[in-house]
């Protein structure tokens, strides 16, 4: 073994000058995937039963609420003014609540963790990683298990006979687009936090957003001013644009939902990266 | 800096034997505020290439601050830095590509496997797997792991993990290392075996770069090392002529019992070049010691116990940080 024989930093150093002569950003080093490579091994060896819960939990709300309260409450009118049953109506505002919820975990309380905790970052960030590497590389891996998820729910939707058209399908590249405008701007917003008392304010902002935002009753029942300021949320369009993906409905109103999340992730790519400095070099 | 530029850099790193010498580290007025604190407070320094640089300071003195600096994961407040030719803040990733990294604490990634650490740590340098897979056992038969190669992090000792810290480390054949007390917590044997590592690697032209509490440590690896203490540099040399400088060739120790090492200590003025009073003994600096020996007991004071030992940068260091603790 050339180690213990002394000749350990001698040889062939090709690969490694190889490596060094690569084009390098002041932020980034084009590595994006070896951050992603790592996250999938990481998984491997995680625990099931919480990636397990993510994908659980909208199902749960689906089945106690669309199916007993959908009992009592019948059927109600959908985006098109056609019936649809209860369960066909809060279904797509369950996977746009956990499209959100997963993506603001990930990018919130997962990031602060391994940022202040695990320690994880401080080892990415003396290799030859920039931080813009490894926010990238964190929010493709939040979006894809988002896409997971949202492929499973939909899949759930499907055998509990909610889905009447093929347009349906769509909601899963939706489901990703309201990820990816929750994971930008999460990352960006953990940037200002230094303890856990202050991330517990997300899910301040998080619970009256995911119960009021015409989740699980039309807008129509709220004052006007009220349903501006609801209007104005992100949720609410990620709730809209999804329910009217399920039944196959579009309107002009769907591309401004769909507008609404394209600024969301570019100000939120904007705050994040103005942020990356504050967030991983102290 | 484009390929040819480094490359031509380079070329002039490794002939830097025969010429002038190449700066690999060049700091000056590094100044490091956090808020109302000033951890470094405008050092300046430069490091050959093939040097083993030491920093020497109490906690807080601001050497680790220096050594996220040199990495570029932390931003400077002012002064000015530059690695083989580059600002860490400006080009991180690139100046990154060229250290390896010992970090005071261990951050290896407790999810990932032994074995994986390694590989997956060589892909954070953008290197093929084709180069990892024999790399990485090539590192774990080095820092003796290979049994432990697909163990979880968390089942490893605290020296097991300190050794793999070291082994990463090494993964993208660096031209710097950066060692943060990279023996702290190991064991004897351990740090011997280190030490010789280490010899082996600044053999091989490689820049060692290490901080330490322990002065055997420093006196061992070190070329040349700076003291620092409160953020500024206290004194800068080998270690050989920092003893020769803020020591004596000879240190005497007496203890007369702690109630009496005081009173003792007051009557023992004239004797070497210096005395110093401490709770528990009474050290005289002089060129001789058993000569200041004989001078004491001709004044007819009996010390309980004496010791004539030969002075080491532990003097030094203690003389010029002060024996109280910092925090």
């Amino acid at each position: 073994m050339s180690v213990l024989t002394g000749n350990f930093n001698t040889g062939d150093h090709s690969v490694t000058e190889a490596a060094r002569r690569r084009r390098f950003g002041p932020i980034y080093s084009r590595n994006v995937r070896a951050v992603v490579a790592r996250g999938l091994m990481a998984t491997k060896s995680s625990n099931w039963m919480v990636m397990a819960s993510g994908f659980f939990e909208p199902v749960l709300y689906l089945i106690s609420m669309g199916v007993g309260l959908g009992a009592i409450v019948g059927s109600v009118q959908g985006p098109g003014g056609q019936e649809i049953s209860y369960a066909a109506y809060i279904a797509p505002a369950l996977l746009a609540v956990s499209a959100m919820n997963g993506a603001v975990y990930d990018s919130t309380w997962n990031v602060f963790f391994k940022m202040n905790f695990a320690k994880l970052y401080q080892g990415m960030l003396y290799t030859s990683l920039g931080p813009l590497d490894v926010a990238m590389g964190e929010i493709f891996l939040a979006l894809l298990r988002g896409a997971m998820y949202a492929t499973g729910f939909t899949a759930v939707m499907g055998l509990m006979g909610l889905i009447t058209t093929p347009w349906a399908i769509l909601m899963i590249p939706a489901s990703v687009l309201i990820a990816f405008g929750f994971a930008s701007f999460g990352m960006g917003i953990t940037s200002f936090m230094k303890t856990f008392q202050q991330m517990d304010w997300i899910n301040f902002i998080m619970l009256p957003m995911f119960l009021f935002s015409a989740t699980f009753y039309p807008l129509s029942v709220y004052p006007q001013a009220v349903q501006w300021l609801i209007q104005a949320m992100p949720l609410w369009h990620g709730v809209e644009l999804l329910r009217q993906i399920s039944v196959g409905v579009f309107t002009p109103a769907t591309a401004v939902h769909i507008g609404y999340y394209l600024v969301m992730i570019a100000l939120g790519v904007l705050l994040t990266t103005s942020r990356l400095g504050k967030l991983f070099l102290k | 800096m484009r390929v040819s530029e480094l490359a031509s850099k380079e070329s002039r790193v490794s002939s830097a034997s025969d010429a002038a010498p190449q700066y690999v580290i060049t700091a000056e007025n590094l100044t490091k505020r956090y808020g109302d604190v000033t951890a470094v407070d405008g050092i300046s320094f430069r490091v050959p290439a093939g040097e083993a640089f030491g920093l020497l300071g109490p906690n807080g003195a601001g050497k680790s601050t220096t050594m996220k600096m040199i990495g570029g994961v932390s931003q400077r407040t002012s002064g000015s830095l530059d690695i083989m030719g580059l600002d860490p803040e400006q080009h991180g990733p690139e100046v990154r590509a060229h250290l390896g990294v010992v970090p005071q604490q261990d951050n290896l990634d407790e999810e990932l496997k032994v074995r994986d650490n390694l590989l997956v740590y060589g892909r954070y340098f953008g290197l093929p797997t084709s180069y990892l897979k024999p790399k990485a056992d090539e590192l774990l038969e080095f820092a003796q792991l290979t049994d432990k190669a697909n163990s979880k992090v968390d089942a490893l000792s605290g020296g097991m993990k300190r050794r793999l810290t070291i082994a990463r480390s090494l993964i993208n054949e660096p031209r710097i290392l950066l060692l943060d007390e990279p023996t702290t917590g190991l064991d004897p044997q351990a740090r011997h075996i280190l030490w010789d590592r280490l010899f082996r690697l600044k053999e091989q032209g490689v820049t060692l770069i290490l901080t330490t509490h322990y002065m055997d440590e420093a006196e061992q690896l070190c070329d040349r090392l700076i003291v620092v203490d409160k953020g500024k540099i206290m004194a800068e040399g080998s270690p050989a002529s920092l003893i020769r400088e803020y020591s004596t060739r000879e240190v005497l120790e007496l203890r007369f019992g702690s109630e009496r090492n005081a009173s003792v200590g007051a009557e023992l003025g004239g004797i070497g070049e210096r005395v110093e009073t401490l709770p528990d003994r009474v050290l005289i600096y002089a060129h001789d010691g058993e000569a200041a020996l004989e001078q004491v007991t001709a004044r007819g004071l009996r010390p309980v116990t004496s010791l004539v030992r030969r002075s080491s940068l532990e003097d030094v260091f203690l003389r010029l940080t002060g024996r109280s603790l910092v925090d």
